[in-house]
Parts: C-alpha cells; sequence; structure tokens
C-alpha cells in the first residue's frame, strides 16, 4: 500500500493522473453547484422572519468562510508532510491550494459586508467572526508573498511550508483572542445565527459547500500540473509528453 | 410570483444579486487566469524541449 | 547549554554596544510615532486616555518589527550563522541567546520610555503599572515570534517588507491582551486575567518560538 502511495507521489506518474481527475472534479462541482442553487432558491425558505430575503446571502457567504478555513487546514497538513517527508508533491500541493483559498476568505469578507448593510446598517461590523475571516485573509496573503520573494523553489516549499505551520498554532489562539476582544467590546446582538437554520437551509449551505470543494480540489490539481510542467521542464517524461502534443 | 417579483427579492436584490455575481465572476476569473498560465508554461516548455533537441541533433552532426 | 545561552548573550550585547544607534533609532521611532496620535486625532484628554493603550501598544508592535530585520542579517552575511548550525549546542538555544540579547536591547528600553508616553496620554497612575506590566510581558513574545519571520525572510528580496506581511497577523493575540489589560483596569474589570494569558502567551512561545526559528535558519542557510 505505502509503495502505491509514493508511486502517485512522483511527479511523472502524478502528472496524468491529475489531468484524467480535474474533469470529474470540475463537473462534480458543477452538477453540485446547480443543485444547491436550486435549493437554495426554490427549496429552502423565502424568507428569514428576521433578516427577509437578504439571507439567501448566507448561501454562499458561509460555504466560503467554511472553504477558508478548511482550505488552510488542509494547506497546512500537506505543508506539513512536505517538511516530514520532504514530498516534492506536497509541498506543491500547499502552493496550489493558498490562492484559491484567499479568494474564499476574500469571497467571504465580501458577502459578509454585503449581507451586513441591510441585516446592520452598516458594511463592517468589528464581529468575531468578520475579524478573524480577515486575519486568515492576512495569512493567506503572507502565505503567498513568501512563496512569491523566494526565487528558489525548494527553499520557497520549506519557508512557505513552515509558515504555514507556525499559521496553523496561532489560529486557535487568534480566533480566541478575537473572541475575546469582541466580548470586551460587546458585539452587536443580531448575530449570523445558526440556530434558527432548517433543514432546507442546511442542505443548500452542504451542497453549496461540497461544491466549493470539488471545484477547490479540481482547481489545486490544475495548478499542480502547471507546476510539475514548469519544474520538470528538463526532464525526459516531460519532452516525450511535448512531442507527442505536437504530433496530434 | 411573477419572475420579476423572485427577481426583486425583497427590496434586496442589489445585495443579493451582487454577492452571487461577484462569486461567479471570481470563479470564472480564476479559472481563465489558469488556463492562459497553463497555456504560457505549456509553450515555454514546448520551445525548450524543442531548443535542447535540436542542440542534440546538431551535436550528433 | 546555559553556558553556550550566556555567551550567546553577552557576544550579543557587545556587539549591540558598538552599535547603539541601531537601538536608539528603534526607541525613537517609537516615540515619534506614539507622539503622533495627538497631533491627527486631536488634544481632547478624555480620547487620548482612550486610545492610549492601543496606541502605545501598535507602535510597539510596529517598533519591533523595525528592529528584526536586523536579528540575524548580520551573522548571516559574514557567514557566522553557518557556524552557529554546526555547534554542537541545540541551535534553539542559540538562537533563544539571541532573542533574548535583542529584547535586552530593543524592548526592554520601549517599556521603560512607556511610562513617559502614558503620562503624554493622561493615563493614571493604576493604569501606567498595567501597561509597563503588559509590556514587560508581551514584548518579549513579539521578539521571539518575530525571529520566526526574521529567519524566514533571511536574504530574500523586499525581506523588510515581506516580514511584517508574515508576522503582523500573528501579533494579533499579544495585542488584544496587552491594550486590553490596560483597558480592563481602567474599567474596574482587573487586568489579571489579561496579563495572566499574556504570561501564558510568554511560556508557550519561550518553548515553541525558538524551535521554529531554528527551523527556519536551517532552512535559509542551505
Amino acid at each position: 500500500m505505502k509503495i502505491n502511495i509514493f508511486k502517485y507521489a512522483a511527479p511523472a506518474t502524478f502528472y496524468p493522473l491529475a489531468g484524467k481527475m480535474i474533469p470529474w472534479f470540475m463537473w462534480a462541482a458543477a452538477l453540485l453547484g446547480i443543485a444547491g442553487l436550486y435549493y437554495s432558491f426554490f427549496e429552502a425558505p423565502l424568507a428569514d422572519y428576521q433578516q427577509g430575503q437578504s439571507y439567501k446571502i448566507m448561501f454562499i457567504h458561509v460555504p466560503t468562510a467554511w472553504m477558508s478555513m478548511f482550505i488552510y487546514v488542509v494547506m497546512a497538513m500537506w505543508a506539513a508532510s512536505g517538511l516530514i517527508w520532504n514530498t516534492r508533491l506536497s509541498a506543491m500541493m500547499a502552493k496550489s491550494l493558498a490562492p484559491t483559498g484567499a479568494l474564499f476568505a476574500f469571497l467571504a469578507l465580501v458577502t459578509g459586508a454585503v449581507w451586513g448593510k441591510p441585516t446592520w446598517g452598516t458594511w463592517w461590523v468589528w464581529d468575531a467572526r468578520l475579524t478573524s475571516e480577515l486575519i486568515l485573509f492576512f495569512l493567506y496573503i503572507g502565505f503567498i508573498a513568501l512563496g512569491a520573494a523566494i526565487e528558489d523553489p525548494r527553499r520557497a516549499a520549506k519557508a512557505t511550508g513552515l509558515l504555514a505551520l507556525v499559521g496553523i498554532v496561532n489560529v486557535p489562539i487568534i480566533y480566541f483572542s478575537v473572541i475575546w476582544w469582541s466580548t470586551l467590546h460587546q458585539p452587536p446582538s443580531l448575530k449570523l445565527n445558526e440556530s434558527t437554520m432548517g433543514v432546507e437551509m442546511l442542505i443548500s449551505i452542504l451542497l453549496m459547500t461540497l461544491c466549493f470543494w470539488s471545484y477547490t480540489i479540481g482547481v489545486a490539481l490544475s495548478r499542480v500540473r502547471t507546476e510539475i510542467l514548469q519544474r520538470e521542464s528538463k526532464t525526459d517524461w516531460v519532452a516525450a509528453l511535448v512531442q507527442e502534443g505536437e504530433k496530434k | 410570483m411573477s419572475i420579476a417579483e423572485a427577481l426583486d427579492m425583497g427590496r434586496y436584490s442589489v445585495y443579493v444579486w451582487s454577492c452571487y455575481g461577484l462569486t461567479l465572476f471570481c470563479i470564472i476569473v480564476e479559472l481563465v487566469w489558469l488556463k492562459q498560465h497553463r497555456k504560457m508554461v505549456w509553450q515555454r516548455v514546448c520551445r525548450m524541449v524543442r531548443m535542447t533537441k535540436r542542440q542534440k541533433d546538431e551535436a550528433q552532426v | 547549554m546555559f553556558s553556550a545561552f550566556f555567551s550567546v548573550v553577552r557576544r550579543e550585547l557587545l556587539l549591540a554596544m558598538r552599535r547603539r544607534a541601531d537601538f536608539l533609532t528603534v526607541l525613537f521611532f517609537f516615540i515619534i510615532v506614539v507622539s503622533l496620535f495627538p497631533l491627527g486625532v486631536g488634544p481632547e484628554a478624555d480620547t487620548l486616555r482612550k486610545i492610549a493603550p492601543g496606541v502605545v501598544w501598535v507602535a510597539a508592535l510596529l517598533a519591533s518589527m523595525l528592529a528584526l530585520g536586523r536579528l540575524f542579517y548580520n551573522d548571516y552575511v559574514d557567514g557566522t550563522l553557518e557556524q552557529m548550525l554546526l555547534v554542537p549546542q541545540p541551535l534553539s538555544i542559540l538562537v533563544l541567546g539571541k532573542v533574548f540579547a535583542h529584547w535586552l536591547v530593543s524592548g526592554l528600553p520601549l517599556v521603560f520610555i512607556a511610562p513617559v508616553m502614558g503620562l503624554q496620554f493622561d493615563l493614571d497612575g493604576e493604569a501606567i503599572i498595567v501597561l509597563i506590566g503588559a509590556l514587560m510581558l508581551g514584548t518579549p513574545i513579539l521578539s521571539l515570534i518575530g525571529a520566526i519571520g526574521a529567519a524566514l525572510t533571511l536574504g530574500v528580496r523586499g525581506g523588510g517588507v515581506l516580514i511584517s506581511l508574515l508576522i503582523l497577523p500573528l501579533y494579533i493575540p499579544v495585542l488584544v491582551f496587552g491594550a486590553g489589560a490596560v483597558e480592563a483596569s481602567a474599567s474596574g474589570l482587573g487586568a489579571q486575567a489579561h496579563l495572566s494569558l499574556l504570561g501564558a502567551g510568554l511560556f508557550v512561545s519561550v518553548v515553541l518560538a525558538p524551535w521554529a526559528t531554528a527551523a527556519a535558519l536551517k532552512i535559509s542557510v542551505e
């Protein structure tokens, strides 16, 4: 079993495998997205009794916020495995996940602000969740900036991996401190409450989350493929690949 | 309920649709970027492979 | 192990004595940044008293950030760092010594000057004492966490700006508990909870940060 895993961890075997997997994930994302949108607009209740129809923003906001957090954790796990076993592929996975994670953090922030305008009457409230989402966005930006600044790809992979690990150790502490801070300064009473969440709403949020998951996997795999192509451009198998591609 | 009413989202149309629109826009932009970057890298790799092949051929001659 | 620690501290302090201007710059940066706020916000004593803890802490964050660039850079350039990697003592101990010495010359002066800054902002005696205590516990954490960033960005182009992007988000808990301590004591809640959390943070970062910094140095020097 172990041999198998490491066989697929070799870039030359992973490259075609990823190429076959990407369309599957993208189609799954499209289908799940359609199902999720159908559920959120036709099956979920028309309006929330407190927020009116603006609560439909939740179907984007909650999944993107979840995704931004999941992706950071997954990224740190890849980074850790890259540092421990020194596998090139894990570091590439970590690097490929970061831009999409940052994108979801950004979307969660913007949709949170747009939701806040009709609900709280203001675009931005320093509530614990929005604030920690903002900090998470900063962490992503730091990760991407460090990776972009270091020219040697091997050093970049290791340095960003270590940064991701330091970040993941700090995330719970930051989250705790932000909650502490916001209770000290008395947050607004209306929260993004999940207690009133109905079954239909939960289903659509889950469907949207799964859609974003498949999308993320597809995009990350595609980035890894490009990265492999770039780094292995001097190897024989890439040369063979290019010649095959040019015959067609 | 008419389509216009459904689109209106009970006065919140601007907020709701801008969120969905922005998300879709960002996803499309990311996909296009990905495709273009990949194309660029592929062309560069092709050029490099051709160059090394030519060098090898010349060395044999 | 302790002798290695103390010899590193002594060496760093000696070097710092020769480059006194570097550390005076950091101190004056702190003083100037804090003094700019009343000019920007206005001289009302009530407002100033309210923003004082936050202003002092943010300035301390920035000042400690400014000093970080020099933490490993000179040793990296002249090759001392490579020698340090070869020493039989664990690298994390040497790192801890370096960070401690760095804090003595760049963090501790901020703690001493803070009461004067507090007077500028019309803080009362109790608030000033809490501010000093919080800075005393918090600034070493800043140096310890910052060392990780300094090690990661060693020799990287644009490292000075990059390090702020990496490290400032990680400083947030220190800012929250540090500034919160003064606010809590002013509002009568008592600063003890905040100060204990800062102490716990200091303990954890003393244990973990030198280790991570050592790993980062190995990556950068390789």
